[in-house]
Parts: structure tokens; C-alpha cells; sequence
């Protein structure tokens, strides 16, 4: 049977919850049978009970609860049920667990891991469905990951591996941004991802986190950059096969897994031979990621760059209707006809 | 570099024998009072940068409680927290070189008066976002089965804060070993706490069936006497108390911004200075080596602190250009 991204990160924390006594899952709704609104969290109460606390609905507090218990020597894991809750907990991610280690000279780590999922196109309307990751991106001590649904080889780098390493490793806090629609797809390897060539580059730059380049098999050098994320990258490969096999337009595909602190390399080596960069991603875009992305590989590049552009989300709340929700999420026709327009 | 010396000069340097509780609890509140004293003089010279908090008035809250604290316990603090370090054991001259911003203080100068952390104290800067974090560690011990408990320090300014009802629901839920001292001085900064709090303050924890003692004291043995009793209640039955300390705030909220009649403080001075009501048990000859000694450390303390290097703007820029 293959593995879903929500599989994998159940197995993740799971895995996480067995190796280390320290590891400690709070949040609201997670015990079974239940197990957390969208069951990533299934069964670990029954196997771990001691480890799994479930919660009132207090995402501040809870998330506040984890950094106390992190300083004192424990590795809390916080399932925020929806990300647009994840506002409720910024005064405590900004002003207390990303600030502790800078502001306590060093003194202090704190490693807590804060999962929660974004995104759309369930029909939940305005305060359930957004994706609100960019308002928690370029917090100084504060690490932001959204997985990629790979595979890979023997599992290095899938979502659930990918999670299970940060909770049992990290020294400082991290967001761990999930993706209802991701949830739900199969993860990739070489077996099912036929058309397209997925490669980790992450060590040929020293990264710590999984960074993928995804290219046409055996087709000519790409002339376009896309850089996106999380479940866009699933959209952004659709729209790479449909200009490749009808528009014979090539691109190169790069998914970080880490956003922040951000990692410019990657991308700024392939805008160097494509000279054409789009950015993909869900939420509203002004002032957001896609922003960072262009701006830094802008003034290093200087105005050697064809063209540049950004596809992301509507800028105003997400509405309730199909269509209208529909319509203010970047889709896979919207990428082909972006990418259509820069060259 | 240098290792700091942090914690507070050992009793073998003073030039008498601190023989009792009595004295010793003196001793401290003077020590925090001069301290703050003197930060509030030298904030008008100019030698500190950025502002300050003082508890001057409320001394015998800090001592009292955390007196009766064992070494493996936690104190969490608030942006009023000399009072709570010194009365910890910190060392004076490391908190006046942190509020230098010198590389050798308590945080390297990183935190400043309101961010101090040193062994088990930890003090932040935002109103109620402690209570968690305290709670966080509370559960921590608990877990760890360490019989460790954790004391945090709010007032009644904090009762604002909603996160601070999320942690007492939680906090009783799970049966943490957490004290929460409220230290009511009926203030928040400028605002009476008849326009900022309704009800009573009692009733709040009541309502999470949270155990609550309410002392109206600025007697330093009978704070004491009160809350050791309470932290050894937290530590055996491992669950959250309340301990409400009705105190009064002489000085302004920060330096120079307090809009209340100087004569009523005057008259609250008379009745409830700390100071005084320890003085007058013991004898004058004492009472005045005390005063001096400790004066003296201050002074000491600020001197060498003064004198501690100061950090190299030109070494340590961290300014990015992308």
C-alpha cells in the first residue's frame, strides 16, 4: 500500500515518541480513538499514554506550557488543531520561545516543535483554511520547515522522518507546517514519479534540511525556475509536465524544505543559467515569501534576470464557496499560464 | 573571558555573623532597596541605557517567599525582577553590569533589567507570558518527578492577560506544583486597580479551584512564615497555589512617570516600609553595621561594574546588508 504524507507523519511522531522518553505530544483532540482533528496523532495515546497530553482549547497557553517544559530539559511537540490558530500563539513564539536563547546570552535552548496544518480548498471558509506561515517567517531563533511528499530512498527526508529527526534533535523552537491537501497524497519516489527526476542537493550546499530539484527526465536545459513549497510543489509538478509535453517549455523545479532562516543558494544557482524565476505559494503574497525569494536573488543577481514573478494566493480572506475559494487559490492552470507569460 | 562572579558574596565576607533569620532577611531587603536606590540615581546621570522597574516598597515580597524556596526550585519573574534576583542570591554587581549592557553581566547585556536568567530564575518582559512558561516548567519537574516546584511572581496589573487563565485552567487540571505569587500593589503603572480589576482577585483563582491565601503585610516574617507553609503544601500535595500579597509600590512604575499624591505615599510609608518593620527587631548598633556593610556593596558593586569592559561596537556588528 503507499504510504500518504499523513501516514508518514504519524509514523514520524510515532517513531519520535518511542526513541525518547524526552519527547512529550500536547494539544487539543489527540486522544484516541480520535487521535487529533486530521489523525496525525492517531494511536500514540494508546502506545504512549504518558507521553500524549491533550489539552483545553489554549493555544497560547499550551504553546507557552511547551517552551517552560523545553527549558527545563523536556522535548515538547505542540499540534496546533488548524493553522489559522497558530495566531493565538505568535505573543508566545516571538516574545518567549524564539527569544529565549538570544536574550539569556546562550544559556538556554529550546527545542520545541510546533506542527500544525495549513491550506485550502476544504470549503472552511474564512479562519480554517489560510495559509498563514509567511507572518512566522524571519522570526530571529525561530525555524520554519514545510515537508515535501517524498519518499526518497529508505525514507530519508519524507515528512515523517523529516519530523521525527527535528523533534529529536533540534535546539531551538520550529514550526513544522503541514498541509490538509498534502495529507492526503501519496509520497514520491522513482517508482511513481515517472516523468521527472527528484534529486536532495542539500549537502552540495551544506544545508541541514532536505532541499529538492525536480527536472524533466531526459529533457534539454530548463529555461525557468520555479521555487515553491509544501502542497504547491504537488501543483507546481502537474504544471512542469503539462509545459513540458504541451508547451515544450522546460523548468526546473525547487522545493526548500526549509523557509526559514532562508536558504538562497539553490535558487540563486539555477536563475543563473534560466534567468527566469516564478514563486508559488498559496497565502496572500505581498510582503511574503515569494518577496524574500525574488529580493534576495535580485540583489545578488543584479539585472541580469529576464523576468521574474510571483503567483500566490488572493489578497483578501479566503471565502466559504467553492468557486470563489477556487478562484483565489494559485491552481495548476494559473502556473502554466504564469510560466506561459515570462517567456 | 573572565568567569563572573554571579552569585551574592558569601557570608564569610561579612564582618559579623548573620545569626539569625531576622537578620538576614534585613539584610537583603536593605540590599535590594539600595540597589534599586542607586538605579534610579544613576539612570539620571545617564549610565544606564533603556529603563527600569523598580520594587522599592515591595521588598518583603521577594524575600519572603523565595527565603523559603530549596535549591532545585524555580522562580519565574517579571519585568520587575531586581528585587526577586537579589533576594535569589544574585550578585549585585552582575545586575548592574547587565543593566550597563556589558559583556560580563547576568545575560551579556542581552536582557537588560527585565530579561534575566541565572541557575533556576528566569524573568521576561510581557505581561502574563510567564504564566505558562512557568507552568511548562512545573509540569517539566513533575514529570521528571524531581519534587522541584516553580514560583512565579505576577501582579495585579497581570490579571489582564488572558493566557494568565488559560495556564491556572491547566494548571489545576494537571495538579502542577506552581505558586503563584500576586503581588497586588494596587497599581498597574499608572492605572488603580479599581479601574483595571473587577471582582475579587481571591475569587479568580477560586474559580479554578486553586487553593488562595491572601496576606495584607509588608512584614517580611510574616510573608515568610505564610508562604513556607504554602511551598512545602505545593511540594507534598503537588498541585498550584495562590499566594496574594496586598504590598505597596512606593516608587514610580518605571523612573520618573508617577502621577500619585506623594503625601498619601508618604503616609504609606510610615506603616508599611519593609525596612522599618524588620529594623525595629533588631538592635541599633547591628542594625547600623548592617546598613553601612551593605551600603558599601552597593556602592562596590556599582564601581566595578562601571569599571567591567564595555562591548566594542565595531567587533560586534551584526548588521546585514542582503
Amino acid at each position: 500500500m503507499t504510504q500518504s504524507v499523513l501516514d508518514s507523519i504519524n509514523a514520524g511522531l510515532h517513531q519520535a515518541l518511542a526513541n525518547n522518553q524526552q519527547v512529550v505530544l500536547i494539544g487539543e483532540d489527540l486522544l484516541d480513538p480520535y487521535g487529533g482533528a486530521f489523525k496525525a496523532s492517531r494511536g500514540l495515546s494508546t502506545v504512549y499514554p504518558s507521553q500524549v497530553i491533550t489539552t483545553p482549547i489554549s493555544e497560547a497557553g499550551i504553546t507557552g506550557i511547551a517552551g517552560g517544559m523545553a527549558l527545563r530539559g523536556l522535548r515538547p511537540v505542540v499540534e496546533i488543531m488548524f493553522g489559522d490558530f497558530l495566531s493565538l500563539a505568535m505573543d508566545q513564539i516571538l516574545n518567549h520561545l524564539a527569544k529565549f536563547a538570544y536574550m539569556y546570552n546562550g544559556q538556554v535552548s529550546v527545542p520545541v516543535v510546533i506542527r500544525t496544518p495549513m491550506g485550502g480548498r476544504r470549503g472552511y471558509g474564512p479562519t480554517h483554511s489560510q495559509t498563514l506561515e509567511k507572518h512566522f517567517l524571519g522570526i530571529p531563533g525561530f525555524r520554519v520547515i514545510a515537508p515535501f511528499q517524498w519518499k526518497g530512498e529508505s525514507q530519508i527526508g519524507s515528512p515523517g522522518q523529516l519530523l521525527s529527526d527535528i523533534i529529536q534533535t533540534t535546539t531551538q523552537p520550529v514550526l513544522f507546517i503541514e498541509n490538509k491537501l498534502q495529507y492526503l497524497l501519496p509520497l514520491l519516489d522513482d517508482n511513481n514519479l515517472v516523468d521527472q527526476d527528484c534529486q536532495d542537493i542539500s549537502s552540495s550546499y551544506q544545508l541541514e534540511n532536505p532541499f529538492y530539484r525536480i527536472k524533466m527526465r531526459g529533457a534539454p536545459e530548463p529555461t525557468v525556475t520555479m521555487a515553491t513549497y509544501g502542497y504547491m510543489s504537488h501543483l507546481a509538478i502537474q504544471a512542469q509536465k503539462e509545459l513540458a509535453f504541451e508547451y515544450e517549455i522546460f523548468c526546473e523545479l525547487l522545493v526548500p524544505t526549509q523557509l526559514a532562516p532562508f536558504e538562497l543558494a539553490p535558487i540563486m544557482q539555477s536563475v543563473k543559467s534560466t534567468r527566469h524565476l516564478l514563486t508559488v505559494e498559496e497565502g496572500a503574497g505581498s510582503l511574503g515569501w515569494g518577496a524574500e525569494v525574488l529580493a534576495q536573488v535580485a540583489s545578488n543577481l543584479g539585472g541580469n534576470f529576464i523576468s521574474a514573478a510571483r503567483l500566490t494566493g488572493a489578497e483578501h480572506p479566503l471565502p466559504a464557496s467553492r468557486q470563489l475559494e477556487e478562484a483565489s487559490l494559485p491552481s495548476v492552470k494559473d502556473i502554466v499560464s504564469a510560466v506561459q507569460k515570462m517567456v | 573571558m573572565e568567569v563572573y562572579p554571579l552569585a551574592f558574596p558569601s557570608q564569610a565576607k561579612w564582618s559579623y555573623q548573620l545569626k539569625d533569620q531576622v537578620l538576614e532577611f534585613y539584610l537583603k531587603l536593605v540590599l535590594i532597596r539600595r540597589f534599586e536606590e542607586k538605579v534610579l540615581s544613576a539612570f539620571k546621570e545617564g549610565v544606564f541605557h533603556g529603563t527600569t522597574h523598580t520594587s522599592i516598597g515591595q521588598e518583603a515580597d521577594a524575600v519572603g517567599v523565595i527565603s523559603q524556596l530549596e535549591q532545585e526550585d524555580i522562580i519565574v519573574s517579571n519585568h520587575r525582577c531586581h528585587g526577586h534576583f537579589l533576594a535569589y542570591g544574585g550578585s549585585p554587581r552582575a545586575l548592574f553590569a547587565e543593566l550597563m549592557g556589558k559583556p560580563v553581566a547576568v545575560c551579556g547585556g542581552r536582557g537588560g533589567s527585565q530579561h534575566l536568567h541565572w541557575r533556576n530564575f528566569y524573568s521576561n518582559g510581557i505581561q502574563g507570558g510567564i504564566m505558562p512558561m512557568a507552568a511548562g516548567m512545573a509540569l517539566a519537574e513533575k514529570t521528571k518527578n524531581s519534587q522541584a516546584i516553580t514560583a512565579v511572581f505576577i501582579g495585579d496589573g497581570t490579571l489582564g492577560q488572558g493566557v494568565v487563565y488559560e495556564t491556572l485552567n491547566m494548571a489545576s487540571l494537571w495538579g502542577l506544583p506552581l505558586l503563584i505569587v500576586l503581588e497586588n500593589n494596587h497599581i498597574a503603572q499608572t492605572t488603580p486597580s479599581e479601574l483595571t480589576v473587577a471582582g475579587k482577585i481571591a475569587d479568580r483563582f477560586k474559580a479554578f479551584d486553586i487553593p488562595v491565601e491572601e496576606i495584607n503585610s509588608s512584614d517580611v516574617m510574616a510573608i515568610s512564615g505564610l508562604a513556607g507553609r504554602l511551598i512545602a503544601d505545593v511540594r507534598h500535595y503537588q498541585r498550584p497555589q495562590a499566594l496574594i500579597v496586598d504590598t505597596v509600590r512606593f516608587g514610580p512604575h518605571s523612573k520618573g512617570d508617577d502621577t500619585r499624591s506623594q503625601e498619601d505615599l508618604q503616609a504609606l510609608m510610615r506603616t508599611r516600609d519593609p525596612l522599618c518593620i524588620q529594623a525595629s527587631r533588631i538592635p541599633r548598633d547591628v542594625r547600623e553595621d548592617v546598613d553601612q556593610e551593605v551600603e558599601a556593596l552597593i556602592e562596590k558593586s556599582y564601581q566595578e561594574a562601571l569599571n567591567d569592559p564595555s562591548y566594542d561596537p565595531a567587533h560586534e556588528a551584526s548588521v546585514t546588508t542582503k
